[in-house]
């Protein structure tokens, strides 16, 4: 079943074209890669996903449902959700503080005084968010800033979780993580994956890419110019599409490398 | 995870961050501080004594109250000191100039106060101005318009009630320091436990994150500066009523005494982490300080230096601090 469905997207700044026509469908549960040099139009096709930037032509439908004319919020509302590469957490507050910030449950104080955080409440849900994930923090008290980059994307995603959304969007989850923490977070989509949750997944890093999708987008030039089945490629292939033909053994080798 | 199992003062540390709020150093420095004190002069304990600390803390007190929230959301108000005085010769003009009864003095005050704020509040968030200038130009316009307004000189005769305010003892216990008590426990709940305090340290922590997250932080700002510029109006009002004037110079560098006792307490000088528990033992420090020097014979001109010293010196333990645990 198609959950997301992009046809024809074109995005232009001024003179300057970003998107010339991009075709991109995203079925439920599916983990898309897209991937793509610098400038090839990543950002600015997520950005029109998620209703930031509004397409200058083409159609975009999400669930069944037209979501061209929606603004961002109405757009998360339907379950478009999107994890930044900065992943915007305050990283002096705790857990629970962060995957609620702005949507603290409340309770009255001495049944008299409205607005009071329930914290008790937030700390339950937040644990539980958490284990969802199957994943493991130190301590749930403890501010976010002195976790692991990896145990930080968890709690980014665990935030992105409680809007029960259907299509998570991440900016680059890996690019700044060691080598232990990039397969906990390779886990981490899997099980987004196992629970009915489409994945688009922007990233630089072709291995982990390789490992985690169904499918892997490739955008050169404001298109989508190659749409290839993760089971069905390989590394040399996907870098011959990015850089578009040259001599690619060299690239994909230093890739393999990386 | 196989971390060390951290060692008893550093759990007790924790626990009285995370439960309490509050840096379990600040308590220690009081402690040592008051025992110095104590040791060094004869009178300083005594309940009287005890009562003139908490006396003399009272203004400082508020005003610390209104650093800890502005600071604590990422900004700056280094206009507290010239609000306050300001905010005491309008009461006081209400009052003595006008002759408007006492309730319209204590309204003014707060009014005075609250329209600096939002004067600095809207600057801040509308015309990009940094919060530093905002503030410092703020300073010079309050201080200014104290002194037209005054024309120079401290107005006399404020009406009973109002003096009650500053100089009333129920059970013993100065109205000032009564004042600050219950301004404090508000304060506290306040940031600490409802939503307005969460997305005030979200907003001073990360702003990215807060806009994210829905919050308006530019709203969130001006309401931020208005309060602080209302509590610096209370400041003004107990100060005004303790000495029966008002006076066009009261609250000079109150800010920086202020801005330390926060600091202090353990609110993060770039926002973020904040306490009104903290920020009054910082400010209690600031007044046994005060207080002790002065028992001690200690020139005025020297109390000044030391709390320019402490303020230096409490940032650059915060820092270290900061950035021993980011090395972790």
């Amino acid at each position: 079943m198609t959950l997301l469905s992009l046809r024809g997207i074109r995005k232009s700044f001024g003179a300057v074209d970003v998107l010339h026509g991009v075709d991109l469908s995203v079925a439920a549960g599916e983990v898309v890669g897209l991937v793509g040099d610098n400038g090839a139009g990543k950002s600015t096709l997520m950005k029109t996903i998620t209703g930031i930037y509004r397409a200058d032509t083409g159609s975009i439908e999400f669930d069944g449902k037209d979501i061209l004319a929606l603004d961002p919020g109405q757009r998360r509302r339907l379950g478009i959700e999107m994890i930044y590469q900065d992943l915007s957490l305050a990283k002096q507050q705790d857990v629970a503080s962060n995957i609620f910030l702005g949507r603290e449950p409340t309770k009255k104080l001495l049944g008299l005084f409205p607005g009071f955080v329930d914290k008790s409440e937030m700390d339950r849900q937040a644990s539980k968010m958490i284990e969802r994930l199957g994943a493991h923090l130190p301590s749930i008290n403890r501010s976010v800033g002195s976790f692991s980059g990896g145990q930080q994307q968890t709690v980014a995603i665990a935030r992105a979780l409680t809007f029960n959304p259907k299509l998570v969007i991440m900016d680059e989850p890996t690019a700044a993580l060691a080598v232990r923490e990039v397969q906990s977070v390779l886990d981490l989509i899997r099980r987004l994956k196992s629970e009915g949750i489409a994945v688009i997944l922007i990233s630089h890093r072709l291995n982990d890419v390789l490992s985690v999708t169904d499918r892997i987008v490739v955008l050169r030039h404001g298109r989508a110019d190659a749409d290839l089945v993760t089971a069905r490629t390989n590394m040399n292939e996907v870098v011959s599409r990015i850089v578009g033909g040259g001599d690619t053994a060299a690239a994909a080798a230093h890739e393999q490398r990386g | 995870m196989a971390s060390e199992q951290p060692g008893f003062w550093a759990r007790v540390q924790r626990a009285s961050v995370e439960r309490l709020h509050i840096r379990l150093e600040s308590l220690v420095v009081l402690l040592a501080l008051s025992t110095a004190m104590a040791l060094l002069s004869p009178y300083f304990l005594s309940l009287s004594n005890f009562l003139n600390i908490l006396l003399a803390t009272s203004t400082i007190g508020v005003l610390a109250i209104a650093a800890t929230f502005v600071i604590g959301s990422g900004g700056l108000d280094l206009s507290l000191g010239s609000v306050m005085g300001l905010a005491g010769v309008a009461g006081a003009f209400v009052a003595v100039n006008l002759g408007w009864p006492s309730v319209f003095a204590v309204a003014a005050c707060i009014l005075a106060g609250a329209i600096a704020g939002y004067i600095n509040g809207q600057l801040v968030t509308r015309a990009f101005v940094p919060a530093f200038i905002v503030t410092l130009g703020m300073l010079g316009l309050a201080r200014g318009l104290a002194l037209v307004i005054s024309k120079g000189r401290a107005i006399y005769g404020l009406p009973p009630e109002a003096v009650y305010i500053g100089q009333g003892r129920p059970f013993g216990v100065p109205m000032p320091v009564i004042i600050l008590v219950l301004t404090a426990i508000v304060a506290h709940a306040v940031l600490a436990y409802t939503r307005f305090g969460r997305h005030t340290l979200a907003l001073g922590d990360s702003e990215g994150a807060a806009r994210a997250a829905g919050i308006r932080v530019e709203h969130h700002r001006r309401i931020i500066y208005t309060l602080s510029g209302a509590l610096a109006g209370l400041a003004g009002l107990l100060f005004t009523a303790r000495v029966n004037a008002g006076d066009p110079t009261a609250g000079i560098n109150y800010e920086l005494t202020a801005i330390t006792a926060a600091i202090i307490g353990g609110t993060n000088l770039f926002g973020g982490r904040a306490s009104i528990l903290g920020t009054m033992i910082g400010a209690l420090i600031m007044g046994v300080l005060q207080n002790g020097l002065t028992l001690l014979a200690v020139q005025s001109y020297y109390q000044q230096m030391a709390i320019g010293a402490v303020l230096i010196l409490a940032v650059f333990i915060d820092q270290y601090q900061v950035r021993k645990e980011s090395r972790v």
